[in-house]
């Protein structure tokens, strides 16, 4: 009987750690997915002066496009949380794909090669935002899942692991795909 | 994803173990035909050519596999929107790794993942494929490719492979080993042979049969992880459409037999071997084309595995293909609209061959007439007329001989 006794108790340790380190992976893979969207918004700060820079003197009329998306930038850039830079990152892309149409009017700056590989490399950098961030959200839909349904939300509550937040974007325009032309 | 990837490995493992036991069987079969004591040595030798096979199969690796494909690697410098789309997926699935990327010089289009572990892996793409594609269908194909590699089919398959190579290569040697003994063994054989003579016969059956029976079963697997790669690139670009019109298009061009390895053939978008949208036979490692398109054009507005699910099951009178139990984790996913414009035809196949051009090595001479002539870096001669013009140009011999030289080095590393 004693034997039985602490067959259970060892078989119910085993699944605690279970359910635990589950919960630890889970976790590590948001905060990877996080860093990742981190890495990306980066990368799409970086690409804007250059952008601007090459676009400056073919688009004299469209002075406030340009300095919407300079300032989109900034803000972008000091946002901290996942809320804010979601509200900040989703207003610079829509200044972004706002400029990407007023382009279409500037036949010159649509045939500079240099604007072509800067405008690849925005598209690709937009897609990759995305992506990560749709990487993200499944990550915190698993981790949350996992905190909140039982068995594993005893474990959760014990050790206070903490729900996470998503990566809501807040500008409408920026669910549907960056409009550019390939 | 996750949840899928478990259960994959289990039913994985499981697959393993069954061709082992089949193959295991056969050893002892063949040893106990020959003589009633020799059967476990039978069961040993069927492990050596097991063995053997495996550490060949994996010491070779990718860089044989891609070496015989004729892929060359390229950068970001060289193939940007590639390269991108790439890092896109890769970012997508979640892979630990930037896989490498390579094309291949070929009109048939076509690409393939490979790399037993995700975070040693390779994408490659042909011409072809390039030259006809837009944007989101290219970004469909590399989805289904890196949700092989993913999924870990790559290594799955190899394992899998391995394992039918040699049920087929003992299987073989037997039955051609009959022929050979048949006449010798009747002088000595007496009336004690009787049980051995059944042993014989029940190893003839098991010879013929285990073979047949593993290849069913790794052909099997290898549409449904065809099935499963599409799922996983419907959810990684939330746009089914993408990789359905890539499908589209593939099968339309007449097919065309790439220089391939066969043990790699299961890792492609489609079948390399075959005549594109045939299969569909018990012998083929992918399932018809048709197919696949009529269950991503199925998904409607959602991209999760769940709607992969339930359009598999419409398009297949019912029939499940991941099973309910694994779709707990999956993630529900909203379609994203078109991204890419239309492209141009003729510009895109020139860029296209442009690109393998300068992978290899081609040095460009222009000619006052404004054609660019380009020559290969074995270009034998001194000197060449233009094609069009009829101008005399001597050959720049020392780029050539440098560009040999850059081109056996990038075939090196």
């Amino acid at each position: 009987m004693a034997w039985i006794l602490l067959g259970l108790v060892v078989l119910l340790v085993l699944w605690y750690i279970g359910i635990y380190n589950s919960l630890i992976s889970l976790r590590n893979q948001v905060k990877n997915a996080w860093s990742q969207i981190d890495v990306q918004l980066k990368r799409r700060h970086d690409l804007i002066p250059n952008l601007v820079e090459t676009a400056k003197g073919y688009v004299k009329h469209e002075r406030d496009t340009l300095e919407n998306i300079t300032k989109a930038r900034a803000t972008a850039m000091q946002a901290s949380g996942a809320a804010a830079a979601g509200k900040a990152e989703g207003e610079l892309s829509s200044a972004i794909s706002k400029f990407m149409l007023v382009v279409e009017n500037y036949p010159d700056l649509k045939a500079n090669q240099n604007f072509l590989a800067l405008q690849e490399e925005l598209a690709s950098t937009e897609n990759k935002v995305g992506f990560s961030r749709q990487f993200y959200n499944d990550a915190v839909l698993r981790f949350n899942t996992k905190t909140e349904t039982f068995p594993s939300n005893i474990v959760a509550n014990m050790f206070a692991f903490k729900k996470s937040e998503f990566f809501e974007v807040q500008v409408a325009a920026e669910r549907e795909a960056p409009k550019v032309q390939f | 994803m996750w949840e899928t990837i478990q259960s994959n490995k289990r039913k994985s493992a499981a697959m393993i173990v069954l061709l082992a036991s089949v193959l295991m069987l056969l050893g002892y079969a063949i040893g106990a035909a020959i003589n009633p004591s020799a059967g476990v040595l039978g069961v040993l030798v069927a492990m050596v050519i097991w063995v053997v096979l495996t550490l060949t199969a994996f010491s070779a690796g990718e860089k044989v596999l891609l070496a015989s494909a004729g892929a060359r690697e390229v950068k970001h410098q060289d193939a940007p929107q590639l390269f991108n789309l790439v890092e896109e997926m890769k970012i997508a699935s979640g892979l630990p790794a930037m896989p490498r990327v390579f094309i291949m010089d070929s009109d048939v289009p076509n690409a393939f993942a490979v790399g037993l572990k995700p975070e040693r892996a390779a994408v490659a793409v042909t011409t072809g494929l390039l030259a006809r594609l837009n944007r989101d269908e290219l970004q469909g194909v590399i989805a289904h490719e890196l949700g092989h590699i993913a999924n870990r089919d790559t290594l799955f398959m190899t394992l899998a492979g391995v394992m039918v190579g040699a049920i087929i290569i003992l299987a073989d040697v037997f039955m051609r080993s009959l022929w050979y003994r048949g006449g010798s063994r009747r002088s000595s054989s007496k009336g004690g042979g009787q049980a051995q003579a059944i042993m014989a016969l029940v190893a003839i059956v098991v010879a013929i049969l285990a073979p047949l029976l593993a290849q069913i079963l790794y052909f099997a697997c290898s549409r449904k992880r065809e099935y499963l790669a599409d799922a996983s690139a419907a959810q990684f670009t939330r746009y089914p459409d993408g990789l359905a019109s890539a499908l589209e298009k593939i099968s339309a061009v007449k097919p065309g037999a790439l220089k391939v390895n066969k043990a790699v053939s299961p890792m492609f978008i489609v079948n390399p071997l075959a005549a594109a949208g045939s299969g569909g036979s018990l012998f083929s490692t992918h399932p018809p084309t048709a197919d696949r398109i009529r269950v991503l054009r199925g998904m409607g507005k959602n991209a999760s595995l769940a709607a992969y699910e339930e359009a598999f099951r419409s398009a297949h009178k019912g029939s499940g293909l991941i099973g309910a139990r694994d779709l707990t984790g999956s993630v529900e996913g909203e379609s994203r609209v078109a991204a890419a414009a239309a492209a141009n035809p003729a510009a895109q196949w020139r860029s296209a061959r442009d690109l393998m051009q300068q992978v290899n090595r081609f040095v460009v001479l222009p000619c006052a007439c404004g054609l660019k002539i380009k020559l290969p870096p074995d270009f034998k001669g001194t000197s060449l007329d233009c094609p069009r013009c009829g101008t005399r140009h001597e050959v720049p011999l020392a780029e050539l001989a440098a560009a040999s030289v850059a081109l056996e080095a990038a075939g090196k590393k």
